[in-house]
């Protein structure tokens, strides 16, 4: 009976003691080999990509991080629940770590699934400092495996992100090469006739817009888990076995359309988040998202993991095989995205009276149904009902209609949509939210300025919520780029008309002429960043400060202090 | 049993004085280089040539600025010049820094000070001008200039970039110059001065850093200018044969 007691008292303390994890990290200089290339980037513990930190729910996690370079550094933990003042963002959540100071970050591991970590300090992330996070889960998770790999994609630029930065204000379309050419001209006057083409270039030079400006930062070589196409990382596997591929995009600009030639991927969570599964033949990955798929390969073959960009400039592979060395065909690249007239609508002035019969020859949709996704007022009252969508159909409720960036699967079959995310168990209950906040997504290519509602992060009032309240974003992309847009500390549940089962996401992209919403629990204190997690976005000013005002315990006292920064919102 | 929830008490209670530590931390406002506005800088030749005239002149030849600065003002240097090989001298020097500031989506406005030190008179101006992207991607540049001595003229520069591949551009351009009022001592007469057209074949060599190109200019003198440059014993038109490259850094 004693016995029984003091085991029970001590699996009561066992888990303030043992359950403490404690993690070491060091950020260092390191030479980063991508095949193609080899230059100096960041890392850590003296590689880039970091380790994969592995956690477990309910444990306390202590980690000593030493900053091994000559200056600041930072270390933000993507889409973990935590305080505040540990979500590691210089000048919102701390001060950042100084050269040669090692500090401690300590917080409860609140969640499971897969995450991300990288610096959150001048370009060091694009440079190379990041890496995997994996929570194990207290309780069973709804789907099985035998194998377990994280791959992790990146677009290593061989310039440093300081350089690109300052290239793309010289030059906007420095390292844009899939502009359209001469050739390109006359291939679509003989597919769309001369007039119509003649029409079309005018339109787009009018605007002073450019139908290939998908990826602002071409010449990269896609990376997976620090591994170039050529350096091809392979995950071994036996015949049979299920396998679970975490992928997360740890890229500093690209969107990824993901393929393994042969399989079915079973799409299980999203963001760290379980969803109910959807079988797909392709996905696309936004910035900073990350998904976990199943695959269950039954052959004794080597599969090709196939991740091309979403402009088609450039690609990472890796392989799944049963031994090393083995290795399956390498598609081709298939032909660069082209943006459409819709990819504009949201833009503010847009006369559309003048626009009809302007582009009809180069959509791939007909051109009715092409025209009326040119009115984005369409987009709000999406028809969420009707969203599932057909095999390999060329539309997608997160596109504009007509949208020359909606993807298709290479099969011909199944490639996911939002639309298909729907929460496997939902977070939090589903009730009305208290308000809306309008965040317009601006921005001129041609000055390489981005901003929310046309003001840059240096000029803007932070967005002040209230805690307790539950608060509906309405993301307008008035640009014609995609935005992958981040809320740190509090989740982000996408609005795709499921209702209680809409997806609880960390990164929300947003398409080129649509509205997005999403809504979010405000039930964590402090002040938070908010912005495209596109690196040279976020730096030219699309970002902002999120102060959450009041908290469990009313913290006016502390919120007074900062009042004098005014309030956006 | 009432020991064992006691402990859960305590516990409880720690783990909400930890929170309550936490949510009472200062919440520090941002003072990093994020809010602040991005200072940049660049540097570019549009051109950096040999031209070989059809009358075997030879000049080397440059137009290029360097600018620094932030999205809402930025410091420009802007110098052209054409040095006379087989002469050494300077047929033109000119030397501008503005200040510039954006007036519209794709214009910005700039003023500032010009000198010309080429061989001959000097002279200062001011200058006000628009440089920006005109619809159909035309690059344009308009100056207004007003000199020491109350001369004024106008510059406009205009060009175009065909893209034959991502890789091969032919950039045409145009530079035409008109005076309000005759400086003779220069040999700028009323009207309409000079225009000179270039055709250029460039290759992106490295990034958009350095790209050779070979090319053609012409160059016309107009009105009273073509009189004074005639009375100066020179020509009044010139062909030139270009080899060079655009360089970016």
């Amino acid at each position: 009976m004693k016995t029984r007691f003091l085991s029970g008292l001590l699996s009561l303390l066992m888990p303030a003691m043992v359950m403490a994890g404690e993690y070491d990290l060091t950020v260092d200089r390191v030479k980063i080999d991508t095949g193609d290339f080899v230059k100096e980037g960041i890392g850590y513990n003296g590689a880039s990509p970091g380790p994969v930190m592995r956690f477990k729910e309910g444990e306390n996690v202590r980690i000593n991080v030493t900053n091994n370079l000559d200056e600041m550094t930072s270390i933000h933990w993507h889409g973990l629940i935590l305080p505040f003042n540990q979500d590691g963002v210089p000048g919102i959540s701390f001060p950042g770590i100084k050269p040669g100071e090692t500090f401690t970050y300590e917080f409860p591991i609140q969640q499971a699934g897969t995450y991300w970590f990288h610096s959150h300090s001048g370009f060091q992330e694009p440079d190379g400092a990041y890496g995997a996070i994996v929570i194990e889960p207290e309780k069973r998770e709804p789907f099985r495996y035998d194998r377990e790999y994280v791959v992790q994609l990146t677009d290593k630029h061989p310039h440093s992100g300081d350089r690109i930065m300052r290239n793309l204000k010289m030059i906007p379309d420095y390292y844009n090469r899939e502009q359209q050419t001469v050739g390109e001209f006359f291939s679509d006057a003989s597919k769309n006739g001369l007039m119509n083409t003649i029409r079309d270039r005018m339109a787009w030079g009018d605007m002073r817009m450019m139908k290939a400006d998908v990826e602002d930062l071409q010449g990269f070589t896609g990376l997976i888990n620090g591994k170039g196409p050529e350096q091809n990382w392979t995950g071994l596997f036996e015949p049979g076995e299920r396998i679970r591929l975490r992928f997360i995009n740890s890229s500093a600009m690209t969107y990824f359309d993901i393929r393994i030639t042969g399989l079915d991927m079973t799409v299980v969570q999203a963001d760290g988040n379980n969803v109910q599964p959807v079988n797909v033949d392709e996905f696309r990955i936004g910035v900073a998202e990350t998904y976990d798929v199943i695959v269950h390969p039954k052959d004794e073959q080597a599969y090709t993991i196939f991740a091309e960009s979403m402009g088609r400039s450039g690609y990472a592979r890796a392989t799944l095989a049963p031994e090393e060395g083995m290795e399956a065909a390498v598609p081709q690249l298939r032909d660069p995205a082209r943006l459409t007239m819709a990819d504009m609508s949201g833009m503010p002035g847009m006369d559309h009276g003048n626009m009809a019969g302007m582009d009809h020859g180069d959509m791939d949709m007909n051109s009715s149904e092409g025209m009326s996704g040119m009115d984005h007022s369409n987009m709000e009252g999406m028809d969420h009902g009707s969203m599932a969508m057909g095999k390999g159909g060329q539309s997608d409720p997160f596109y504009a209609k007509g949208s020359g960036l909606v993807p298709t699967a290479a099969n011909g079959g199944k490639f996911l949509s939002y639309a298909d995310l729907k929460a496997q168990d939902p977070l939090y209950e589903d009730r009305e939210p208290t308000r809306e906040i309008e965040l317009r997504l601006t921005g001129n290519m041609e000055r390489y300025t981005w901003s929310i509602n046309g003001v840059k992060y240096e000029d803007a009032d932070p967005i002040r919520l209230k805690y307790g309240e539950r608060v509906r974003f309405k993301f307008v992309n008035e640009t014609m780029m995609t935005h992958p847009m981040h809320l740190h500390g509090m989740w982000s549940i996408l609005d795709v008309g499921a209702d209680q089962w809409n997806p609880i996401k960390h990164t929300v992209s947003v398409q080129p002429g649509t509205t997005v919403y999403m809504e979010t629990e405000v039930d964590e204190p402090g002040q938070w960043a908010f912005h495209c997690h596109l690196s040279y976005h976020a730096a030219a000013g699309m970002f902002r400060k999120v102060i959450v005002e009041g908290g469990p315990e009313s913290t006016q006292a502390k919120t007074d202090v900062i009042a004098k920064d005014g309030g956006e919102v | 049993m009432s020991c064992i929830r006691s402990i859960v008490a305590v516990s409880f209670l720690a783990s909400i004085g930890v929170s309550t530590a936490v949510t009472a931390q200062e919440m520090i406002s941002d003072t990093t280089a994020r809010k602040q506005p991005l200072t940049t800088w660049g540097v570019q030749f549009e051109e950096f040539e040999y031209r070989y005239s059809d009358d075997d002149e030879e000049l080397g030849v440059w137009n290029a600025d360097a600018f620094y600065g932030t999205d809402d003002f930025k410091v420009r240097l802007l110098t052209t010049g054409e040095y006379e090989i087989e002469e050494q001298a300077y047929e033109t020097l000119e030397n501008q820094l503005v200040g510039q500031i954006p007036i519209s989506k794709f214009f910005d406005a700039k003023a500032g000070v010009r000198f010309d030190t080429p061989e001959g008179p000097d002279r200062t101006y001011a200058v006000l001008g628009v440089a920006g992207l005109a619809p159909q991607w035309f690059e344009i540049d308009a100056n207004l200039y007003v000199s020491k001595d109350g001369d004024t003229s106008a510059e406009l520069d205009a060009e175009y970039e065909l893209l034959f591949t991502n890789y091969w551009i032919l950039a045409a351009t145009l530079d035409a110059s008109v005076a309000f009022s005759e400086d003779e001592e220069i040999g700028v007469g009323k009207g309409l001065v000079s225009t000179e057209t270039g055709l250029r074949l460039s290759y992106d060599l490295i990034d958009r850093a350095f790209s050779p190109y070979v090319g053609v200019v012409h160059e016309r003198k107009y009105g009273d200018s073509a009189d004074l440059a005639e009375a100066d014993g020179g020509g009044t038109e010139d062909w030139f044969a270009v080899i060079g490259a655009r360089i970016a850094f």
